[in-house]
């Protein structure tokens, strides 16, 4: 029964999607005040009910083991533990899918209730929502139902994919999506806006907020996704250029492009179409990633279930998106108006330059993404393309945006003046730790470009603390307090994440060894030995669990999995973590050795001063935050204005100040 | 400064950032592709020793060998021709006889395939495409077929338990 209700509740979503559409339009064109934009609200908050009553019955049968709906008995099993549960619900391709609808139409409401304060931009933007999220629950009704009957129902599941029985990857997809769906309420009100004509200004700060919330997801998102492939892949890579990385890498760089050049447009008027633009690409990327994940049409170390039929929908759900947006952009974005004037290094320049430093990169990674797959349909020889490139290409560009990035803080709006800005960063002074930073990289080997992103890293730290240091009692204001330290955290996040990452670039070689018990190695002089092995299963699986014992310090646990109901074998890594870096060890397979003993495959690596790759993004999360909290207890900004004689001298002062009067 | 120079300052700026970003990506696509080699196309016209390549196929029943010093052999097919890939590492958990796998590595003079590294999937019945598209070329697999894989039991568990 509960299957034919879910699947009544999701009909009855998607059609509550298209009256929210139609009744939205009419609403908007009636002034947004009108019974039909009030109606549209209402068909927005049925589509919200129904979607989370659907979600809601897929958890209860998921903890229920009702094994007769297909996409339960693919996923679960009566053995696994109440989380797995679950989290199985959004653990394959049609549950996710489910989820992915509920959060958009809760966004839709949130936009009915909470979204822009013009009435007509707001009904026209609660449509176009609706829009985007009938085409997602359409696709959910005709060809993704998660409660498809499997009849005669098995006895037993299949289980959940041991590897994603893990806890972080119970809440790694719903904030991934939260800042993917997240992206389509700025694609609404942008679309929104230039149907109504909106001022690039108006639009600029009315979308701001949602796309700063989404992209502040997607980053705890991405982080987590890194996290989880570190510790639990076992092949101590946090990041590996995948196809399905960087299919949440690109909107990740759009999003990061969009939530500073809304900033100039609604502080300064620059760069208003570029804004709008942008807003409606960063949602086409991530149904693009969507796409590349689902459709199975790239080899991928993360393939989930896969199906080109889906992969046709989701092209269609692309096509139709995008040839909206960008038709409504061609036809209207004239009327988005140009922007004020600026000098070449004044703020909105330097904000310029990193829009252009990360859309260019999002280029090269969308290149680099799909090249092997138009190689592919065109029948050449299949290639693939890996590491390398995006190393040489992506990272030297995020390098070089990371370096401009301090100083963007101390340029004063529209006049600009370099000078007095870097000698009010004092940047001369802040060299010195940066160049002790290289030195040290240099000391340990590390490669060219992990030097050169070490020393930017420094530099961005020793940039975010000047920041605070000088901008802090300056802003007098609440709202300028919040500003100033979402800003300072957040490229503070920034410079440890280019730390992070140049450290463990210039990580010692892995070691792979056999070992029997009481015999050792050593790496990063670190003395590991296998003080033996012995059984530790869990509630769902049988496992091996070694102990290492490291210098004669402590002892890590690295084990290996069996999972019975999926047949499957994972690794779990012992850790061994201080300031200093993580000792990584897995453990692979046991064997014979020729001398009759009992060896056990081990493979060990030191990942000097990883943690600041978590940190960093926790920071930019935290910044993030309270960019948008200052921003949700203050309203919108006032307009910077800049007088033409000003004096560059101390312009970033009053420039802080005229932020605060808001 | 006069809007027309602004825009004037801007294209360039674009420009050279777009040219740089071209340049770059170029050069780095040169060096960074990896082309695919099914076991036929090895046969029929082998990659020169050295040049990084990928290989795949379905690994053949009873061919993985692990030797004591660690590491693991076995043959791939698709149906017409098979490869012998060495691996040294540690293959990835996902690992199964009859399973479609992807390595990466290099033929060496006495054309034997070293691989750097063997594709790890998260999901045991996922068939990589190079391997789907390698094993249609070769007619093993007739389109609308049901994909080719071996019953796995419980008699390939790899944990040596």
């Amino acid at each position: 029964m509960i299957a034919e209700i879910g699947r009544f509740l999701i009909a009855l979503a998607f059609l509550a999607c298209v009256a929210q559409t139609l009744l939205a339009w009419r609403g908007a064109d009636q002034g947004g005040r009108s019974g039909a934009a009030r109606a549209g609200t209402a068909a927005a908050e049925i589509a919200v009910i129904a979607a989370g009553l659907a979600f809601l019955l897929l958890v209860i049968s998921f903890v229920r083991s009702d094994f007769s709906i297909a996409y339960v008995a693919s996923n679960s099993h009566v053995d696994k533990p109440l989380l797995y549960k679950i989290s199985g619900t959004w653990g394959g391709h049609e549950g996710s899918m489910l989820l992915w609808c509920w959060i958009l139409v809760l966004f839709g409401l949130g936009l009915a209730r909470i979204g822009p304060k013009d009435p007509a931009l707001r009904a026209r933007a609660v449509s176009f929502q609706g829009l985007l999220s009938s085409l997602f629950f359409a696709f959910l009704a005709f060809a993704s139902n998660p409660f498809e009957r499997l009849l005669p129902a098995p006895i037993q599941g299949a289980d959940l994919n041991p590897i994603l029985q893990d806890p972080l990857l119970a809440i790694h997809p719903p904030m991934l999506y939260v800042g993917y769906v997240g992206l389509s309420a700025a694609f609404a009100i942008a679309a929104a806006g230039l149907m109504q004509k909106s001022g690039g200004r108006e639009l600029a700060s009315a979308l701001r907020p949602w796309a700063l919330g989404a992209w502040v997801s997607l980053t705890a998102g991405i982080a987590l996704g890194a996290w989880w492939a570190y510790y639990e892949l076992g092949w101590g890579g946090w990041g590996f250029w995948d196809p399905v990385e960087n299919a949440s890498f690109m909107p990740w760089l759009l999003g990061a492009a969009l939530v500073h050049s809304a900033i100039a447009t609604e502080k300064r008027g620059a760069f208003p179409g570029w804004t709008v633009f942008l807003a409606l690409i960063a949602y086409i990327l991530s149904i693009l990633g969507a796409f590349l994940v689902r459709s199975g049409v790239l080899t991928s170390v993360h393939a989930f279930a896969l199906d080109p039929e889906r992969g046709m929908w989701i092209l269609g759900m692309l096509g139709v998106s995008a040839v909206a947006g960008f038709a409504l952009f061609a036809l209207r974005a004239g009327s988005l108006g140009e922007g004020d004037g600026f000098e070449p290094t004044s703020r909105e320049a330097f904000i310029g330059a990193n829009n252009l430093l990360l859309a260019v990169t999002a280029g090269v990674v969308l290149i680099g993404t799909l090249y092997p797959l138009f190689v592919d349909l065109m029948g050449w020889p299949m290639i693939s393309v890996g590491p390398p490139y995006f190393d040489a290409s992506a990272t030297p560009l995020l390098v070089l945006a990371a370096a401009l990035m301090p100083m963007a803080a101390f340029m004063p709006w529209a006049n600009g003046g370099a000078k007095p800005g870097l000698k009010q960063m004092r940047a001369a002074f802040l060299l010195v730790p940066v160049a002790g930073v290289i030195i040290a990289f240099i000391a340990f080997g590390a490669p060219v470009l992990a030097v050169v992103a070490g020393g930017v890293g420094a530099w961005a730290l020793c940039g975010a603390a000047m920041d605070v240091g000088v901008h802090w009692r300056a802003a007098k204001v609440r709202a300028a307090r919040f500003a100033v330290a979402g800003r300072a955290l957040a490229h503070a996040g920034v410079g440890f994440i280019a730390l992070g990452a140049a450290a463990d670039a210039s990580r010692p070689a892995d070691i792979h060894r056999s070992l029997a018990t009481g015999e050792s190695l050593t790496i990063a002089g670190r003395t590991l030995t296998l003080e033996g092995v012995r059984r530790a299963d869990g509630p769902n699986f049988m496992a091996d669990r070694a102990t290492i014992r490291v210098d004669n310090r402590f002892t890590v646990n690295p084990e290996r999995r069996f999972y019975p109901a999926a047949a499957q074998t994972t690794r779990e890594v012992g850790l061994g973590s201080d300031w200093r870096g993580d000792l990584y060890v897995s453990v692979g397979e046991a064997r014979l050795r020729e001398d009759g003993v009992m060896v056990y495959e081990l493979r060990a690596a030191f990942h000097p001063l990883v943690w600041m790759l978590g940190f960093g993004a926790f920071l930019v999360v935290m910044g993030g935050g309270l960019a948008l909290t200052g921003r949700l207890i203050s309203g919108v900004p006032a307009r910077v204005r800049v007088r033409s004689d000003a004096a560059p001298a101390d312009a970033a002062a009053p420039v802080e100040a005229a932020e605060a009067r808001a | 400064m006069t809007k027309a120079r602004r825009r004037l300052l801007i294209t360039a700026a674009a420009g050279t950032v777009l040219t740089l970003a071209a340049a770059l990506a170029v050069m780095a696509m040169r060096d960074a592709m990896v082309f695919f080699y099914s076991p036929t196309m090895v046969a029929e016209n082998p990659p020169e020793p050295g040049q990084r390549v990928r290989v795949g196929g379905l690994v053949v029943a009873g061919t993985v060998e692990r030797p004591s010093s660690g590491g693991a052999n076995f043959t791939v097919t698709d149906g017409n021709a098979e490869i012998r890939i060495l691996f040294a590492g540690s293959l990835p958990d996902l690992f199964r006889e009859g399973q479609g796998i992807v390595a990466e590595g290099a033929f060496d003079e006495e054309f034997r395939f070293t691989a750097a590294n063997v594709l790890a999937k998260h999901d045991e019945t996922y068939m990589p495409p190079e391997v789907a598209r390698a094993l249609r070329d070769s007619g093993y697999w007739q389109n609308g077929e049901a994909a080719p894989s071996s019953s796995y039991g419980d008699s390939v568990q790899e944990t040596g338990r």
